[in-house]
């Protein structure tokens, strides 16, 4: 096996970034395959089936932004440009360390970044449907996941069992229980975590190596807050429950879910790809695992799904199953789908759920803070 | 007696308002707000206890852009909750539209039974503000009330730019082709009413009543051609770009010491 290198200027990176690099080394070291994804319409059981690790490569970091728009138009999300930025400039550990990428004809930003991505690594992207219902639109996603067993099998020179995917199958789904388990807790009133630990655990690559691990750790968590409820917060006021919308929030977790914190408010539960939106539904064991795992993706409520009415559906139960007091909608600078169905998500939560609803444009800038606290802090002073 | 402080620090101008226990106005003070808010802040401490302020019995709310700037504030309260209270005031009523053109936004605010209900603001761009009309007024080489002047007495032209600064490039060569100057003070103006219009659109105005707060109240042209554009009567006040301040000023008043 050939030597595994670092990045040439590695030793002017900062401290956390460092760290995530010698873990990935050391992982590849190990002899370990690793696939760069992006979004939850990833097939996660097939990259496990071909005894790889999948890695999340949705960046964050203002800085990775500027050497995007080399290519990339400004105006375009922060999140598919500081992705592509992070790739390029070699301060993505884990697209760095990827053997190859894993990527879904999501949303029009991602699908044209992917193109540029595919200049410089092995790209494999599966072709989404444009919607969920369409008359051939199952058959035609399943084939896509075909596709990509069949890739993987090339690109590594292995054969993928079934017998391989079904074992990862209940492996994910083992691991879906523990994450949706621990999501739950944010639904005990008053809530015992902080939203911004709930965004950062789940958004760690930290853990993702080794799924069992991952369980454990989980479940000790969910024992823990779920006992520090009954012995300090049970009983107690609460203050006002905010449920997150829209689009991944990891990004601008300091200057969106934290400040909502800091300025009196508990974020109690996410409805977005940060949150349980795909953990809550299992992969069925009882199928012939390319059906099952196709079936279950599909049914995804991402807004580049039209139409998506499972996003108001999954909305209101977890308005009432987290308690929520209102709703804050995060839609990032220039992500047409989300921002379209902010108008439809707004009519729902104010007219049928009866709770307030607020709207934030953002970009992973801090230019905006002052703007944003203000709304915030309007938004909590009218549901106290 | 106690004395109820409001103050908001906006981005143009600082606007202060001292109440009685009954809520009687003792003193309005309005000044710009510079570059740094805390010597204003310190500056109207120093005008409030020339007024013969007590500071002994005296509650403050700071809010504002600057509201964190203010050291002897007892409390915080943002902008929008604070204009949702002052206009119920000023306009006794518990049920209205607020929109505020401000120096650097603009906020358009339902406030139902006294609460706020919703309210929308304007992203990270100063087209629609106050401080476009400034913008547009300085190449124009007029002051602000000479270009609703001049407007009222145009037409014809628009400005199709929703950036202030390429509608600023777009007024220049409006200027540059001989257009008339009361015909792009026409075009500037309507931009900004169009502006809210649309914003007003998002946030469902139903029957309720619309008041204009904010520096630009005082000028009926902006007024009169907002209550065509909403197809709704807007309502002023002399008091109205006092209506953070008085907002302010109205929870102090719940401020227990």
């Amino acid at each position: 096996m050939s030597e595994i290198k670092l990045p040439q200027d590695f030793v002017s990176y900062p401290e956390a970034r460092k760290q995530a690099f010698m873990k990935l080394k050391a992982l590849k070291e190990s002899g370990r395959r690793v696939v760069g994804t992006f979004c939850t319409y990833t097939p996660q059981e097939l990259v496990d089936a071909a005894d790889a690790t999948p890695v999340s490569l949705c960046a964050i970091g203002e800085d990775n932004i500027p050497p995007a728009e080399k290519v990339l138009p400004k105006n375009l999300c922060p999140l598919i440009k500081a992705s592509f930025g992070g790739a390029v400039t070699d301060r993505c550990p884990f697209f760095y360390f990827s053997d190859m990428v894993l990527a879904e004809t999501t949303c029009d930003g991602k699908k044209k970044m992917y193109e540029y991505l595919g200049k410089i690594k092995h790209t494999h992207v599966m072709q989404l449907p444009p919607g969920q219902f369409g008359e051939g639109a199952l058959a035609f996603w399943k084939s896509e996941v075909e596709a990509l067993r069949k890739d993987l099998e090339q690109f590594y020179g292995i054969t993928i069992s079934d017998e391989k995917i079904a074992e990862a199958i209940k492996l994910r789904n083992r691991e879906r229980k523990a994450i949706l388990n621990y999501y739950k807790v944010g639904a005990l009133k008053p809530s015992p975590l902080s939203g911004y630990e709930l965004n950062t655990i789940i958004t760690s690559n930290e853990y993702a190596f080794d799924i069992e691990k991952k369980i454990e750790f989980l479940e000790k968590r969910t024992a823990e807050l779920t006992e520090k409820y009954h012995k300090e917060y049970e009983g107690k006021p609460s203050r006002p429950r905010v449920l997150i919308s829209g689009c991944p929030t990891h990004g601008v977790i300091d200057k969106v879910i934290k400040r909502i914190e800091e300025l009196g408010a508990d974020v109690v539960g996410f409805e977005n790809c940060c949150g349980p939106r795909e953990k809550a539904d299992l992969v069925d064991e009882t199928k012939d695992p390319i059906t099952a795992i196709a079936e279950k993706y599909l049914r995804i409520n991402c807004s580049v799904m039209s139409p998506n009415p499972g996003r108001l559906e999954t909305l209101g139960n977890m308005i009432d199953e987290y308690k929520a007091d209102g709703v804050i909608e995060v839609v990032l600078m220039a992500c047409h789908t989300f921002a379209a169905e902010t108008s439809t998500v707004k009519d729902f939560v104010t007219k049928e759920k009866g709770i307030p609803f607020l709207s934030i444009t953002t970009d992973y800038s801090t230019t905006d803070q002052g703007q944003i606290d203000t709304r915030l802090g309007a938004f909590i002073e009218l549901m106290s | 007696m106690k004395y109820n402080i409001g103050i908001d620090i906006g981005s143009t101008c600082a606007k202060t308002v001292v109440l009685d226990g009954d809520k009687n106005i003792l003193h309005r003070l309005l000044q710009p707000t510079g570059w740094s808010s805390v010597e204003t802040a310190e500056a109207i401490h120093d005008k409030l206890t020339e007024l013969g302020v007590d500071w002994n019995d005296a509650a403050v709310v700071a809010t504002g852009y600057g509201r964190i700037s203010v050291p002897y504030a007892d409390k915080c309260v943002t902008e929008i909750t604070c204009h949702g209270k002052g206009a119920c005031h000023i306009f006794g009523s518990e049920d209205i539209t607020v929109i505020d053109i401000g120096g650097q936004d603009t906020k358009l605010i339902c406030v139902e039974d006294g609460m706020v209900k919703d309210f929308i603001m304007n992203d990270k761009c100063s087209a629609g503000t106050g401080r476009f009309l400034e913008i547009m007024a300085n190449t124009l080489s007029v002051k602000l009330d000479e270009l609703c002047e001049l407007a009222s007495h145009g037409g014809g032209v628009s400005i199709s730019s929703m950036c202030t600064v390429f509608a600023e490039s777009e007024v220049i060569s409006l200027i540059g082709r001989g257009e008339q100057k009361q015909n792009i003070a026409f075009g500037v103006v309507d931009s900004i009413v169009k502006k809210v219009a649309t914003q007003a659109g998002r946030l469902h105005l139903a029957g309720t009543k619309v008041c204009l707060t904010g520096g630009l109240c005082d000028f009926e042209y902006v007024c009169r051609q907002l209550s065509a554009a909403l197809k709704s009567q807007v309502l002023t006040h002399p008091d109205g770009r006092y209506a953070g301040a008085i907002g302010a000023a109205l929870s102090a008043a719940s401020i227990k010491k």
